[in-house]
Order: C-alpha cells, then structure tokens, then sequence
C-alpha cells in the first residue's frame, strides 16, 4: 500500500526531485496533504534507521510520558507511531490541561514516584527541579555516541534556546555557562514580540509601533477610535506568567535586569532603578489607559482569545498566540499580522525574553536509556519538520526547520510578518530572568506590585521600592542574598 | 470470658471472643483517625522546618522560626484580616439571607417545597464551576451582570478586576453557593419547633415581631449555631472561589490562608511556609469551633433542664 507514492517521496528525500514535482505526483495519485505529510515522515524515519544507530536496542521497553494539553504534545501524538514502528518501544502518556499540569509534575516528582519516564516543562521549572534532584542531567546522554544517534544535531538548536535549558545550579549563575547542566531539552519555543490586527491598523490608518511610546499611544488610539474594545493585551493575573512575557522582554531591551549578582555570588533587587521606574511607569499607563478592563485576571488564555475575537487590537505577549488565533474559528482569523518589537527606541534589536516548552527525564525513572531514545527522537531533526511542516509544531527550536523553505513558505503564505519577525529577534532570544531558587516567589509578587500599580493603590516609586525591599528580604532568608 | 455469639442467618454462625468486640468495632474509627493524624502530624513536622523543594541542602529544623517570622511579615497579617473578612461577611450575610428565605418558606405547602427544591440548585454546583460562571457574568467587556449594572447607571464596573470590589464580588458568589446550606438547615429547624408555644400566643394576640424575637429566634438557636458553625469551618478555608476568580489578586486584596499556602506549597515550593500557615489555620479553625461546640452544647443542657 502506498508503495508508489513512498517511492516518489524517497526520490524527493534523496533529492532526485524538487518539491513542486514531487507535489504534482502525488496530486496525480490522488493523496491528500495529510496522507502526504505522513507518508514524508514515515519515509523520514526509514531513512533514519539506516544511519547505522541501534534504534531497536530497547525494543519492548514501555515508558510514560506526562503531558501538558498542547500543539506540541498532539504534534508529537500524530507522529508517534513512526517512533513505535522505529524502535518497537511502547509509549503510554498521560495528558493533563494547563491550568492543573504543573501540580500534577510536582506532585509526582516530589513524591519520588517512577510512574513517568520523561514529561514536558518549562526551562523556569528545572530551576526547583534541578537543584532538588527530580530530573537528570542529560548532557551525559548528548555527549555519548554510543546513546544518541548521529544525525541527531544537537547543535542545530539555537542557541540562546538551548543554552536557557542549561543552569549550573549556582543563584545567579549564567545560563549555558561551561559548566551548566542540561536540565531539558528545548521542543518549541514562544518569543514574545507584536501581534495586530492588521484590519483593524489599516481602517484605522494606524502604524505599527516600534517602541514603548509608540506602543501607548497606538494601543490609545486603537481604542479612541473605537476599532477595538481596547487597545493592548497583555497578561496581568497574580502570577509569575504576568511578567515573563511583554513585559519582561520590554524591561530587558532598556538592559535592565531581575536581580544583582554580586562578584561572591550574592543576590540582590535590581528592579528599583531610575530606568526601570520609568519603563514600569510607562507599562502601567499603557494598561490603564488602554489595556484590558480586567487586565489583572487576564492570563494567556484571555490576551490571545481577545486577540481572535477582536476585542483588542494587539498584543505584546507570545508570538504563537498571534499565530494560533490567526486560524481556525476565530473571528479574526487571517486579519493578523506580526512584527518584531523593541520597547527601548535606542535599542538596535528586539530583545524577547522566551518561554520554552521542553522535555526533561525524571531522576526516578527506571529505564533511563530508553527514554532518552524518546527524547532525542522527539527533539531529533525528522519529528520537527514533520510538526513545523504538517502539524502547529511552532516555533520550532532548530535552526535548520527555519531555513526549511516548506516551512518557511508556509509561514509566509498566511501568517504576514511572522517569519521576518522570528529571524529579526531570534539573536536576541533567551531567558533574560536570574537563574535562582526563589524564581516563582519574586515574580509572583512583582505580579501583585503591578497590580497595585495599575489599581492605583501604589505609586510606581513606592511600589517598587517596597518590592526591592522585600525580595531583598526573601534573598537574604534563603541565604542567597 | 464469656463468649459473644453471633448468628447468621442460614448460612450458619460464627462467634467472636467479647473481649475483642469493642477493638473490632472502633477498627473502622482508628484507622480512619491514623490517615488523618499521618498528614497532620507530618505538616507539624513541616512547619517547624527550614524546607524548599528548590534549596533541599538548606533543609534544616528552624522549629519556631517559620511561625516567629509570621509576626514581622506584613502578607501573613494581610491574609488574616482578609480570611478573617472574608469569612465574616459571607457567613453573615448568608445566615441573614437564609433565615430570611427560610422564614419565608416555612409553611408547609407544594409551591413553597418545590421552591426550596430548587434554591438548592447552587449548591449543587461545584464551586470553582460557580466561579468560572460567575467569571463570566461579570467580564466587563460581555458579562450580562456588567450589562445591568450599565443600565442602572454603573459605568466601568470591573468586579473581580478591582481592589475595590473584588472582595464584593467573591462574597456574592460565595452567598450565591451556600446560602441554601443555611436556608436548608434552617427550614428543617422551623419545621421541628414544637407548635404549641406559637399557637398559644397567637390566642393571645401577640405580635408577630414579638412571636420572632422571644420565641422563634430562641428556639431557632441551635440550628443556627449549627449552620454558623459549619459555614464558618468551611468560609475561613475558602479556596476554590478565589482562586478560580482572581488567584488571590488584585494585588494581595484576596490572599487568603487557603490561596497564600497553596501559592507557597506549588509554586514557591515553600514547604515550610505553606505548612506553618495551614497550622495557624488549623489553630484557628480549632479555636472558633470549640467555641461554637460548647455553646451549642449549652443550649441543648439548657433546652434539657428546661424540658
């Protein structure tokens, strides 16, 4: 079955043939896009077995996977049965929604329990992770030849993504430094940068910004003029999530920064200088004059349902939101366009702070090697063109799927903007936050600051002033300051 | 020792030794009391530590620290004024709500039992569902309660989103959920009292005000201990409504004992912490129930001396 079409699609991955003839074959034969897309991979994968690795050495072994309901997770699902055939592994997962997923990994990791093999996280988690012992350091399976196989490409992953899953496990250590642990590896990625309703800017007549006064005074306009509910949507809930999207990518570009790390590796605020008073002072303008009227119950899930439904006009948050509200029932779906953004006007590049869907190994798992031969298959170069090219597997975290021209001209016929967007600020892209222990308490009380902030209830001066003088009292409690 | 026979029906007999009896029939009790003292004792253990899940070297017995710095911390005294508020306004407002319904209903007839059949109806509900519901009523941009609230003249009503109305929009749903818990309990007590005292005094013509105040409300008094005591218990360790509303925000305005020790245990993996504070809780919760046990307890020697 298929043996025809599987011959064309070999010739194609031999490079016997160019993409628009191996289209036009598969046309004649009458396959679908769909059936198209896994005959490719499945073509992929038997290329795959024959680079001389022994992908069938743990034939019959069983790992589960926990995962979080999301594109990635149903990209790597579509695919699974190639990885199956590949290696004759069995793979069982659980998958839990978002707003319960993160208890559910802490509670099974705290509990040393060996039900999951591997699971999905985010760099920020392996910062408890790490330290407390739950997950394996997977640098020891990257570097041996005999474990990974050899067109697995480790360092087609782009760097400052790959380097953000790395710590040493020092408060303040550097992120990817020579001696850092790779605590996870990258799967996707979200940079944060502008996603509008181009609709909406051109009955307007508006421009798209290009910097954090620009950024206000369009959001401002977008709503004055009634082409929105409101102008600008950004997170705003009382959680750690509030500050590592827009706003944290706008705080980095004016080279500001979370925390001090002294020259003896002591830890201290950083968030109450002059510049930072007026980045913040700006940032709560912008959502009080024009953000969302519940801006601070406002989570991922609200800034990008908005976005698709044309309430608001733009976002600063997540590129793939923009992407994912450009499709499917939304209102506003092929009304979107994006663009790279850079709140400081003396900055030279945007400067996206990123949020990265990883996999990690559990430390209390019992068939390590095995699992490791998901990971890297699930990370592997084939898995991500597959996802990035037939599934919503974005943003992908290899270099090479970025230059794929499929890929590219994909991206390109329906989401305006994105690629360019993506290319200008990828260099910039990394986890701008201080790698250190108390990550989820100072960011969950920043959160709350700004909340005041915008309620009025604190000045932005007085605000942060108070928030120094307690995350500095926190640093100094957990003897990290 | 005499020998305690028990007989099976058809099947025969088996006997159990006397002596063991009272052991086997408080089994069910004991091994029910060790899995809750397990945990309890346990988080004591927590509590007097120095414990993150992210710092495991710095694990350490701090023993009293954890509770001494809750005196300097200004968001443990936040919490407290805010769960002791919280729980404040909805008990009182739904044991006036629910006397009040209940007192309305309390004639026996078809209209007024399918009435009180389906002002059960929220309590039914889950209440994280209830919030999310009410979440969305209440959405400035859509929700239909904003829409009232705009054609009485209430502009830029933004509910949960705001410092000052936050706290009124959690109570209102909390009202909305349980009021029919103390509406239900209190029902059933109107309906127990002996008639012959409100019979007696409307042959002598007493006023109906008079009738509430010297005879209902004191024989009523039990029952609404009883439903205080239990929304009490249940309000001061509110969690699901505020956190699926607003996550203890805006700013602090909801951070209650429940969301403050979740926050630390999940996403602080403050171990120490979050269990110090569900000890204060439990101190809490302890206090005002023996409070409301020995009075209630009270009342009924009273009611028996009386009788």
């Amino acid at each position: 079955m298929h043996e025809k079409e599987k011959n064309l699609i070999k010739t194609y991955v031999d490079g016997g043939i160019d993409r628009r003839t191996l289209i036009r074959g598969l046309g004649v034969m009458g396959v679908t896009a769909a059936t198209a897309g896994v005959l490719l991979n499945s073509v992929a994968t038997e290329a795959l077995a024959q680079n001389g690795f022994d992908w069938q050495k743990h034939k019959g072994t069983k790992i589960k996977l926990l995962l979080n309901k999301h594109p990635y997770a149903d990209a790597m699902i579509a695919n699974l049965e190639n990885f199956k055939k590949l290696t004759g592994m069995e793979v069982e997962y659980d998958v839990f929604p978002e707003d319960v997923y993160f208890d559910k990994v802490t509670a099974a990791l705290s509990s040393g329990s060996s039900e999951y093999d591997a699971f999905m996280t985010g760099a920020y988690m392996t910062w408890t992770y790490g330290p407390a012992g739950w997950i394996d350091d997977l640098n020891e399976y990257i570097n041996d030849s005999a474990k990974t196989n050899p067109d697995y490409n480790w360092e087609d992953m782009l760097e400052g993504v790959r380097n953000s899953c790395a710590w040493n496990g020092q408060p303040g250590g550097e992120l990817g430094s020579a001696d850092a642990k790779q605590w996870c590896i990258p799967w996707g990625y979200e940079q944060n940068n502008l996603s509008y309703n181009a609709r909406m800017f051109k009955a307007g007549g508006l421009t798209v910004p290009t910097n954090i006064d620009e950024l206000a005074a369009t959001a401002a306009q977008a709503k004055t003029d009634g082409l929105a509910s409101y102008g600008i949507g950004v997170r705003g809930s009382r959680s750690w999530a509030t500050i590592h999207p827009g706003f944290l990518s706008g705080y980095a570009n004016f080279g500001q920064k979370d925390l001090n790390v002294s020259a003896d590796g002591k830890l201290s605020a950083a968030m109450n200088t002059d510049v930072s008073r007026d980045f913040h002072a700006k940032w709560v303008g912008m959502i009080q004059d024009s953000g969302a009227p519940d801006w601070s119950t406002h989570t991922w899930y609200q800034v990008g349902t908005d976005l698709g439904a044309g309430k608001s006009a733009m976002i600063f948050d997540a590129d793939i939101l923009g992407y994912f509200m450009n499709g499917g029932d939304n209102a506003e779906a092929g009304n979107l366009a994006y663009s790279p953004f850079a709140a400081n006007p003396d900055a030279s590049a945007p400067t996206p702070n990123i949020w990265i869907w990883s996999l990690a190994m559990a430390s209390a798992g019992k068939q390590k090697d095995a699992t490791w031969y998901f990971l890297q298959w699930a990370s592997g170069p084939e898995h991500a063109v597959f996802g990035a090219t037939q599934m919503d597997f974005v943003n992908p975290v290899r270099k090479s799927v970025w230059a794929n021209t499929d890929f590219r001209a994909r991206l390109e016929k329906s989401y305006p903007g994105y690629v360019e967007m993506h290319d200008v600020s990828a260099p910039g892209a990394k986890i701008h936050f201080t790698p250190q222990p108390l990550f989820f308490d100072l960011t969950t009380e920043w959160a709350a600051t700004l909340q005041k902030m915008v309620a009025n209830e604190l000045p932005v001066d007085e605000g942060l002033d108070q928030l120094a003088q307690s995350v500095d009292k926190q640093l100094k409690e957990a003897g990290l300051g | 020792m005499g020998e305690f026979t028990m007989s099976v029906p058809a099947k025969g007999r088996f006997s159990i030794n006397r002596r063991y009896l009272p052991y086997l029939l408080s089994l069910p009790a004991l091994l029910t009391c060790i899995g809750i003292l397990i945990p309890f004792f346990t988080a004591v253990i927590y509590s007097l530590q120095r414990y993150r899940l992210s710092q495991p070297w710095a694990r350490k017995f701090n023993w009293g620290e954890n509770y001494l710095n809750f005196m300097t911390d200004a968001s443990f005294w936040n919490t407290l004024k805010v769960s002791m508020t919280y729980a404040t306004l909805t008990v009182g407002i739904e044991l006036l709500l629910g006397l009040g319904i209940a007192l309305l209903l309390q004639r026996r007839s078809t209209f007024n039992n399918f009435v009180s059949i389906m002002l059960l109806m929220p309590l039914m509900t889950a209440p994280a569902l209830a919030a999310l519901m009410w979440k969305l009523m209440t959405n400035p941009g859509f929700g239909i309660l904003s829409y009232f609230a705009t054609l009485l003249g209430i502009k830029d009503l933004n509910w949960a989103s705001d410092p000052a109305t936050a706290m009124m929009t959690v109570v209102i749903v909390d009202v909305w959920v349980y009021t029919p818990f103390i509406m239900i309990l209190l029902l059933a007590g109107l309906r127990s009292l002996p008639k012959q005292p409100f019979e007696a005094a409307e042959l002598d013509g007493v006023p109906r005000m008079f009738v509430f105040w010297k005879i209902t409300l004191p024989m009523l008094t039990p029952f609404l201990l009883t439903a205080t005591l239990f929304r009490v218990i249940e309000s001061i360790q509110q969690f699901d409504i505020i956190y699926a509303m607003t996550q203890g925000g805006p700013g602090d305005t909801l951070t209650v004992f429940q969301v403050e020790a979740y926050l630390n245990f999940f996403q602080s993996t403050n171990v120490g912490r979050s269990a110090a504070l569900m000890m204060i809780l439990w101190a809490i919760t302890y206090f005002l129930s023996n409070i409301f046990i020995k009075n209630w307890l009270r009342l009924r020697e009273k009611a028996r001396g009386e009788a």
